[in-house]
C-alpha cells in the first residue's frame, strides 16, 4: 500500500547573485504507509525543499505529489493531512503547553472535552504527562522537542515530517530520542519522513534511507543495502568510513575474481558481473579487515583510541592510498609503526556499480 | 572570608551609590519636583494677577467635577466633557494610527534590507522639521480654499468645499499624522522580530489564514501594539498644539484648557489640578488595558 508519491518533482530557486539553483533536480520517492523513510544527504542538497514540498510551503515547478492518490497540488498548507515537527520547534510561546498541543484540534473546532483528553493522550505518548500548564520558555531543549512532536502528532496526520528534530539535542538525549522517536512511529501506524546529514541516525532509525545530492537521488536502499552495497562512490563515502580501492580484474576462478590496484596490491573480489580486464572501484569498510599473518603487507602510520576499539591508519608497502582498519585494543594490539599484514573476506568487498 | 565578601558587597554598593547619585538627582530635581509643585499648587487659592495664595482652597477639583466654584450650586460637567472628548481623541487616535501602521510594518519587514533602511529613514523624516509648521501645512491642506478641497472640486468629486478644518475630524488627523512614527517604529520592530517559522507551523497545524492572524500573528505582536499605543496615547490626551491650529471651538481638548488657565486665565491652581486629574485618568486607563493585556496571556 503505498501512502506517498512523488513522481519527477523539480524545483529551481534563483539565488541573490543571479544564478539558479536546481534544489529538487527530478525526485522519484514513493514511501509506504507506515514506513519510517530519512532524507540523508550534504548541507544544501535539497532535502529541507523537498519536505517544504510536501508540506505544502514550496511549489514544485513540475512533477506531483500525491498522497493515498489524491494529487496534493491543490491543497494549500493547512488542508493537507501531513504535520510537520520543525528543526527551531516552533512553540507558540503565547500558549500553554496544552494548548500548543491542542492547536491542530483548537483550528478544526473540536469541541473542549475531546481536546483536552486528546492533549492528555499526546503528552502521555511523548512522555510529558501534567506538564501541560507549563509554557513552553519554562521547559527545557528536549521537552520542548517533545512537545512539538505531540503537537504534530495531535490530529493524528497520515503523514509526519521531521527536519532535523534532534539536531539541537546533546548526544545522550538525541540517542534517548531516537528510539523513542521509532517506538512512537510503529505504535502510531504512520509514515514518518525524516531529515538528518547524520549517518549514523539514519542508519539507526530508518527503514529505507534515501540517499541525496544536489536535487537527485543517489541511492534508495535499506540501512544495510545502504550501507553494505553502496551504488555510487559518493554513497559509500557519505555512509560510514570507507576504504576505496581503484584496481583492475586480472584474472576470474570461479566465485572469486582477482583484481590488482595500481600500485600492485592484489585483492580478491566477488567475481559477480565482473569481467577480465575490467577497472573496478572496490569498497571495504575498516571492520572488514583483520590482522593476520599474510595479506596485504604494510606498516601502522597512526592508531588512534577508540575506546575499546582502535582504529589503525595503515600504509600499504606496495604503496597508495592508506587503509583504515578497526582492531580491538588489547595487549597485542599493534602500535605505531609495527608491521602488519590485512586480511579480508572476499565476499566483504563490494565493487561499487558506478564510479 | 564572610567579614571580607561583605566589605565588598558594602563596597560596590558605594560605588554604586556613588554612579547613579547624579542621575537620582537629576530625575528627583527635574521630574519630581515639578510634580510636586503641581500638586501642591492644585489645592491653593489662584492669585489676582497668577500665580497663587498660599491658602488651602478644594473647589479647583470640585470646578473640574461640576459644581462651578461652588457657588450657585449648577451641576456642569462642561471639564468632564472636554476631558472626555480629549480621551476619545486620544483613542481615535490610537486606533487610527494603529490600522494604518499594522499592515504596513508587515509590508516594509518583507522590503528589501535597503529598501527596507529607506522607508525607515522616511519615517523619521517629520522629526527634522518643526512640528508647528507641519501643522501650519495641513491648515492649508485642509481650509475650504486649500489643497485637499480644490483637487477634489476640480475632479468633480464634490461641487461644496468640505468643512473639515476646525472639526474634530481635523484634529484626530492631525494628531494621527503627528503619531505615525511613535506608532509606526514599535510596531515595526515587533512585527520585524516574528519568528515566521510560527506562522508556518500555524498553517501546517490546519489552521486558516485568518485563525493564523488571530491566534498566532496578533498574539505575538500584541507587545509591540501596546507599546505603540501607550506612547501614542499618553501625549494624545494632553495634545493643545493640534487643537489650537486645526481644531476650532468643538475640537478644544482639555490640553487646551490647561494651557489657557496658565497663560490668559492667569488661574495656576485651576490649571494645576486639570493636569492632576489627566494625569491620572491616563494612568487609571494604562493600568487598566495593561491588566487586561496580561489577563489575554501576552
Ligand atoms: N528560498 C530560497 N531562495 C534561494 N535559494 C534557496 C531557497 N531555499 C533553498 N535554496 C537553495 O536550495 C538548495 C537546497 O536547499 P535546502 O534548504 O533544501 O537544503 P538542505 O538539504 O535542507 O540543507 P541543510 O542540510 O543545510 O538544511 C540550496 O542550495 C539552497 O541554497
Ligand atoms: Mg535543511
Amino acid at each position: 500500500m503505498a501512502s506517498l508519491e512523488i513522481r519527477a518533482a523539480r524545483r529551481h530557486f534563483v539565488t541573490p547573485e543571479g544564478g539558479r539553483v536546481a534544489a529538487l533536480d527530478g525526485i522519484d520517492l514513493t514511501v509506504g504507509a507506515n514506513e519510517f523513510v530519512t532524507l540523508l544527504g550534504p548541507s544544501g542538497c535539497g532535502k529541507t525543499t523537498l519536505l517544504r514540498a510536501i508540506s505544502g510551503f514550496e511549489a514544485l515547478d513540475s512533477g506531483s505529489i500525491r498522497l493515498d492518490g489524491t494529487d496534493l497540488a491543490a491543497l494549500p498548507p493547512f488542508k493537507r493531512p501531513v504535520n510537520t515537527v520543525f528543526q527551531s520547534y516552533a512553540l507558540f510561546s503565547h500558549m500553554s503547553v496544552a494548548r500548543n498541543v491542542g492547536y491542530a484540534l483548537e483550528v478544526r473546532g473540536v469541541d473542549r472535552k475531546a481536546r483536552e483528553a486528546a492533549v492528555e493522550s499526546a503528552l502521555a505518548k511523548v512522555g510529558l504527562t501534567g506538564m501541560g500548564g507549563r509554557r513552553p520558555n519554562q521547559l527545557s531543549g528536549g521537552q520542548r522537542q517533545r512537545v512539538a512532536l505531540a503537537r504534530s502528532i495531535v490530529a493524528e496526520p497520515r503523514l509526519l515530517l521531521l527536519d532535523e528534530p534532534l539536531s539541537a539535542l546533546d548526544r545522550n538525549l538525541r540517542q534517548q530520542m531516537q528510539i523513542e522517536l521509532k517506538t512512537l512511529q510503529s505504535r502510531l501506524g504512520i509514515a514518518f519522513v525524516f531529515v538528518t546529514h547524520d549517518q549514523e541516525e539514519a542508519l539507526t532509525m530508518s527503514d529505507r534511507i534515501v540517499v541525496m545530492r544536489a536535487g537527485r537521488i543517489e541511492q534508495i536502499g535499506t540501512p544495510r543495502e545502504i550501507y553494505r552495497h553502496p551504488r555510487t562512490r559518493f554513497v559509500a563515502e557519505f555512509i560510514g568510513e570507507t576504504n576505496l580501492f581503484h584496481a583492475t580484474v586480472d584474472r576470474i576462478e570461479g566465485a572469486q575474481a582477482l583484481a590488482r590496484t595500481a600500485q600492485g596490491v592484489e585483492m580478491l573480489l566477488p567475481a559477480t558481473g565482473l569481467r577480465r580486464g575490467q577497472a573496478v572501484t572496490a569498497v571495504l569498510r575498516p571492520a572488514d579487515f583483520s590482522l593476520a599473518d599474510q595479506g596485504i603487507a604494510g606498516r601502522v602510520t597512526r592508531a588512534v583510541y577508540l575506546g575499546s576499539d582502535l582504529q589503525l591508519y595503515v600504509q600499504p608497502d606496495a604503496g597508495g592510498e592508506e587503509i583504515r582498519v578497526t582492531a580491538r585494543d588489547g595487549a597485542n594490539a599493534p602500535a605505531t609503526g609495527a608491521a602488519v599484514h590485512l586480511s579480508y573476506a572476499p565476499e566483504a568487498a563490494h565493487v561499487l556499480e558506478a564510479a | 572570608m564572610c567579614w571580607r565578601l561583605r566589605k565588598l558587597m558594602t563596597r560596590q554598593n558605594l560605588v554604586l551609590t556613588t554612579l547613579l547619585a547624579p542621575v537620582t538627582l537629576f530625575l528627583g530635581v527635574f521630574f519630581l519636583l515639578p510634580l510636586v509643585i503641581i500638586g501642591l499648587f492644585s489645592i491653593l487659592s489662584p492669585g489676582l494677577y497668577g500665580g497663587v495664595e498660599w491658602s488651602f482652597y478644594h473647589w479647583n477639583y470640585g470646578r473640574i467635577f461640576g459644581w462651578a466654584d461652588g457657588i450657585d450650586e449648577i451641576f456642569e460637567p462642561i471639564y468632564l466633557q472636554i476631558l472626555l472628548r480629549s480621551l476619545g481623541f486620544a483613542a481615535m487616535t490610537v486606533v487610527l494610527s494603529l490600522l494604518l501602521c499594522y499592515p504596513v510594518a508587515f509590508w516594509v519587514s518583507r522590503l528589501s534590507p535597503k529598501t527596507r533602511l529607506f522607508f525607515l529613514f522616511l519615517v523619521t523624516l517629520p522629526f527634522f522639521s518643526s512640528l508647528v509648521v507641519r501643522l501650519y501645512a495641513w491648515l492649508l491642506i485642509l481650509k475650504p480654499s486649500g489643497l485637499l478641497n480644490s483637487a477634489l472640486m476640480g475632479i468633480g468629486v464634490i461641487s461644496q468645499p468640505l468643512e473639515i478644518l476646525y472639526t474634530p475630524a481635523a484634529v484626530v488627523l492631525g494628531m494621527v499624522y503627528i503619531m505615525v512614527p511613535f506608532m509606526f517604529l514599535p510596531l515595526y520592530s515587533a512585527v520585524d522580530n516574528l519568528d515566521r517559522a510560527l506562522i508556518e507551523a500555524s498553517m501546517d497545524l490546519g489552521a486558516n489564514r485568518i485563525q493564523t492572524f488571530f491566534k498566532v500573528i496578533l498574539p505575538q505582536t500584541l507587545p509591540g501594539i501596546m507599546g505603540g499605543a501607550v506612547i501614542v496615547f499618553i501625549p494624545s490626551v494632553g495634545n493643545f498644539i493640534v487643537p489650537d491650529l486645526l481644531g476650532g471651538a468643538r475640537g478644544l481638548m482639555i490640553g487646551n484648557l490647561v494651557e489657557q488657565q496658565f497663560l490668559s486665565a492667569r488661574n495656576w491652581p485651576f490649571g494645576a489640578a486639570l493636569s492632576m486629574i489627566i494625569m491620572s485618568v491616563v494612568l487609571l486607563v494604562l493600568l487598566s488595558s495593561l491588566g487586561r493585556a496580561k489577563k489575554a496571556g501576552v
